[in-house]
Formats: structure tokens, C-alpha cells, sequence
């Protein structure tokens, strides 16, 4: 069970949230290359080790968040809002 | 040694002490002609064939712990063909054909046992749907057969079949013949069988980088020292994407982790393999009597094999509304692979960018079926530098050309496939 810190809910279990992926991918520019798009639609990074992506706290505050973890040994090292746009969490549950 | 009746005679009268290594434990040579990396069923299925069937023994499969110690010996043993998309359907059942003849052709019983595979469906469009997969297989040359009520009865009759639960059966599509292998006798077989034609199966010798000239492969440096290829074949599903960062290349692939589970040994209970049609649940029994089941992988990004507590709970909440009497029962075991989860949901076999590397991988959880047609494949592939007709659309290239294989429809979403 990972538990996962939400910016604004605090520390919750893993079935909270729901999975988003890769957040190191970044949506090309509306004529970028046949190529970009490729990549941003299809391949990833997949490392062994640190991987940043995106949770959905679809079971609380339904907001997005950034988490950076490790996909070898799920420990979690940060959690943040996906956007600047949203107020800043107080952490607390 | 061959294995036969007058074998086992021979060896029961003196002893059993004139058994022999089942295959050798070679030193790496300097060069082979073609090197595949990954000891699991494919790689050694690969390497069977290229010996077998085109004539190129001068083969080592290097694998980094012990063969078949990955995916090969952590699925659920499921062998079947019930596949809806022409490409899928038509190699599936070439794998279930090989898969018919296996035991013979490797003289290793791998314990393959056509109990059946039954899927149920609970809901008037999910009957459309299996009926519609049916067609598809029979016009394919699959078996494919709808059950009502009472052909599910007589399959299954310990499943819940109350009006009142919140998914009542309606029926199921069953492949009369689809069923279990034993896994690990089909690693062993399939090394057994290439190193007697000649291949090298070098364990403990984990790849640590590739050596490339520009577009062309030279060979990998191991654990064991630089070892030169002429052709190099990945099939190390899991790792895919970790071996192709080797060689700066990205894979549409997200590394997941599925379990498996165990019960304690009963007397036979479930005569068949059958899958819950309202969540996802699939169950049958070894012969050692303990019920072997599974569910949805974890979905999320993870290297490490093992699962975690939410999805075990899920999956056994689907196992008991399908089954209750299951609820009795004690988990003895339970274990994780890493899978290659594609971006379609569909296997990759074929070239690369780089002329003399090719790539076996994106098996999903659908990979140990696959083990026989994937290595024949493969082979021919890296034999011909081309793919087989089989595999000719589970090319890398389908994601960047629109050529998607989704058979369950659900897009570029790796954990939903």
C-alpha cells in the first residue's frame, strides 16, 4: 500500500487516488513534428529508479498532484500540486 | 539423453544414478553469431527455433539470474487463442498449435493440459460482444463455443448463480482447446532442447551496455566480459525499456507489476480455467490442487516484484462475488512479475532502428501463451531480417503509422490494457 501525501488532504492510502503517468511528458506545439507527437503520445522514459507522474485524487479532493517516486523501491520523496495555477495546500488532513 | 519410457526403465533399474545435466553450463565464447538476451521462455524459445528450424547454432542466450526465474515462472500458466483482431487471433493460434505438439517436439513434458477456457458475461451487451469475439475465431479456425446457463452449470457448477447478485451469469464463451502448461518445464524444455543443438545458455551474465558502431550492434558488455554479436535479440519483457536505454532509445512501453496468487491444495474443484466477466478474475487449478488466480495489475509505473495489499483485495472481492465457496479457502502464496505494458496492449516483435538489434517485448500479461509462436517468430525474424507474416503487424513502427492492434479498445493507456 503506498501512502501518498495529497498537498491539501495529507497523507492518504494509495486506493484514494487514481494512476496518471508520466509527468516529465509535455504536450507539443500544435504544429510540431509527426515525430513530437509520436513521443508524446506514445513513448516514455520508464526508468528504474526516481519517476515523476501524476496521481489523481479521485476518492478526495479530486485534484491533481505531482508525485516524484521511486519504481524500484516506491518510496515516495515529494508530492506537489500538477498545476502553479492552484492554491497552495496546507497539508492538512 | 533422450527421455522415453525404456529411459526411465533403464535408469530405475540401476539407481537413477546415470541421469545427465539436462543442459550444459558453458563458458561465454568471444563471438556468437547471434546473441539474445533474456533466459525466459521466449529468449530460450527463440533460441530453440533459430538451432531448430534455420540452421544457426552458433546462439547464446544470456540471462541475468537463473532461466526462466522472471515472467516465465510468475504467470498463471493460462494457454490460449480467444483473440478478436486477424493479426492477434492468427498468431495466438499458432502458438496454440505449437503449444499441441510441444511435449513431443521437445521431448520434455510440459505438462500442457487443454482443460478449456471459459469466460463468463453477465450482461446482454457483454453476450453480444462474446458473440461477436466467437465469430471471430471461428472464422479464424479457432473453436469457439457460447454456453447458456446450463453449459456454464455443467462447466462450473460451484459459481454463484443467484438472480440476486449484483451480476447475474447469463452464459460464457468457452475455447474447449485452451488450458495450463506447466511453466517452468516449458523454460526448461526449451533450454533443454537448443542446448542440445548447439546453444550456449549462459546464466548469471547480466547485460550491462551495448556496443554499437553507428547503426550496427557489436556485441554487449556483461557481467562476464565483452561478448561480440552478429545479430542481437532482446526478449527480456519486464526490462524492455531499461535494455533499449542501452542504445538512447525510448519504447512505448510502461513497466507494471501484475500478481499472482495461490491457495492451499483442495481435490479437484475447478475442472476448467474461467474468468468473471464483471471485473477482472481469472482462476484454475494446478495439479498439485491449489486454486491459482489473478486479477488487474497494480497500475502504476514499478520495477519491484511484488504487489500490494489495494489490488489483492480487489481481485479476491471479484473471485468471491464470482465464486463464494472461494472465501473459505487460505492464500498460501502470493508473487509479482514486472510486465511490459504496450501502449495498444499488443506484443512487439520485429526490427529496430539499429540494423542488427531486434526486439521481443510488450507482452502485457498475455506473454506466457505466446512463448512457443513468440520464439518461432523471433527466430525467423532475426533469421530472415524480417519479420514472419505472423508477426509482420507487431511492428514497433505501428504506433508512429496509426497501425494500433487495441484489442480491448481502450487506447494509448498502458495501465487499462
Amino acid at each position: 500500500m503506498l501512502r501518498i501525501e495529497c498537498p491539501w488532504c495529507g497523507v492518504r492510502n494509495e486506493d484514494e487516488f487514481s494512476y496518471g503517468g508520466d509527468a516529465t511528458v509535455e504536450r507539443p506545439a500544435d504544429d510540431a513534428s509527426q515525430d513530437d507527437w509520436y513521443h508524446y503520445a506514445y513513448t516514455r522514459d520508464n526508468p528504474a529508479g526516481p519517476h515523476r507522474e501524476y496521481w489523481h485524487h479521485v476518492n478526495g479532493c479530486r485534484a491533481w498532484i505531482v508525485v516524484e517516486r521511486d519504481t524500484v523501491t516506491h518510496e515516495v520523496f515529494s508530492t506537489a500540486p500538477a498545476s502553479p495555477n492552484l492554491p497552495a495546500g496546507n497539508r492538512e488532513g | 539423453m533422450h527421455y522415453s519410457a525404456l529411459s526411465l526403465v533403464k535408469q530405475a533399474l540401476t539407481g537413477n544414478r546415470g541421469w545427465t545435466r539436462a543442459w550444459r553450463n558453458p563458458e561465454p565464447r568471444k563471438q556468437y553469431d547471434v546473441i539474445i538476451i533474456g533466459g525466459g521462455g521466449h529468449g530460450l524459445a527463440t533460441a530453440y527455433y533459430l538451432a531448430k528450424l534455420h540452421g544457426i547454432t552458433n546462439v547464446a542466450v544470456l540471462e541475468k539470474g537463473y532461466i526462466g526465474g522472471g515472467n516465465t515462472g510468475r504467470n498463471t500458466t493460462i494457454v490460449r487463442s480467444n483473440y478478436m483482431l486477424n493479426a492477434n487471433s492468427q498468431f495466438y493460434e499458432h502458438s496454440m498449435k505449437l503449444w499441441e505438439g510441444l511435449s513431443q517436439d521437445l521431448n520434455y513434458n510440459v505438462m500442457f493440459s487443454q482443460r478449456g477456457v471459459l469466460n463468463l458475461f453477465h450482461t446482454d451487451a457483454q453476450r453480444d460482444a462474446a458473440a461477436r469475439r466467437g465469430n471471430a475465431m471461428r472464422l479464424n479456425g479457432v473453436d469457439a463455443v457460447m454456453h447458456d446457463l446450463d453449459g456454464v452449470r455443467k462447466l462450473m457448477p460451484h459459481l454463484d448463480f443467484s438472480k440476486n447478485t449484483r451480476f447475474p451469469i447469463l452464459g460464457g464463451l468457452a475455447q474447449p482447446r485452451g488450458g495450463t502448461a506447466r511453466h517452468d518445464a516449458v523454460a526448461w524444455g526449451y533450454a533443454r532442447g537448443a542446448d542440445r543443438l548447439g546453444v550456449d545458455i549462459i546464466q548469471k551474465c547480466e547485460v550491462t551496455a551495448i556496443k554499437r558502431d553507428g547503426d550496427k550492434v557489436l556485441g554487449v558488455e556483461t557481467s562476464r566480459g565483452f561478448i561480440g554479436a552478429g545479430q542481437v535479440g532482446v526478449a527480456v519483457a519486464g526490462n524492455s525499456s531499461r535494455l533499449f536505454d542501452m542504445v538512447g532509445m525510448k519504447l512505448p512501453i510502461e513497466s507494471h507489476v501484475l500478481q499472482a496468487f495461490v491457495t492451499e491444495g483442495i481435490k479437484p474443484l475447478v475442472d476448467t480455467v474461467c474468468t468473471f466477466g464483471a471485473g477482472h478474475f481469472y482462476i484454475s487449478q494446478s495439479d498439485k490442487g491449489g486454486l491459482v488466480f489473478g486479477g488487474d495489475i497494480d497500475g502504476w509505473n514499478t520495477y519491484a516484484q511484488r504487489g500490494n495489499l489495494p489490488t489483492f483485495n480487489h481481485v479476491v472481492a471479484g473471485g468471491v462475488t464470482m465464486m463464494p465457496c472461494l472465501a473459505r479457502l487460505r492464500v498460501l502464496r502470493q508473487w509479482g512479475g514486472v510486465m511490459d505494458m504496450s501502449m495498444d496492449g499488443t506484443p512487439i516483435i520485429g526490427k529496430t532502428p539499429i540494423n542488427n538489434l531486434y526486439l521481443n517485448g510488450g507482452w502485457c500479461y498475455g506473454g506466457f501463451k505466446a512463448t512457443p509462436a513468440s520464439g518461432w517468430v523471433f527466430a525467423h525474424t532475426i533469421a530472415h531480417d524480417k519479420p514472419h507474416k505472423l508477426n509482420a503487424d507487431f511492428t514497433l513502427e505501428r504506433f508512429r503509422e496509426g497501425g494500433m492492434l487495441d484489442e480491448k479498445g481502450v487506447g494509448a493507456s498502458p495501465k487499462s490494457h
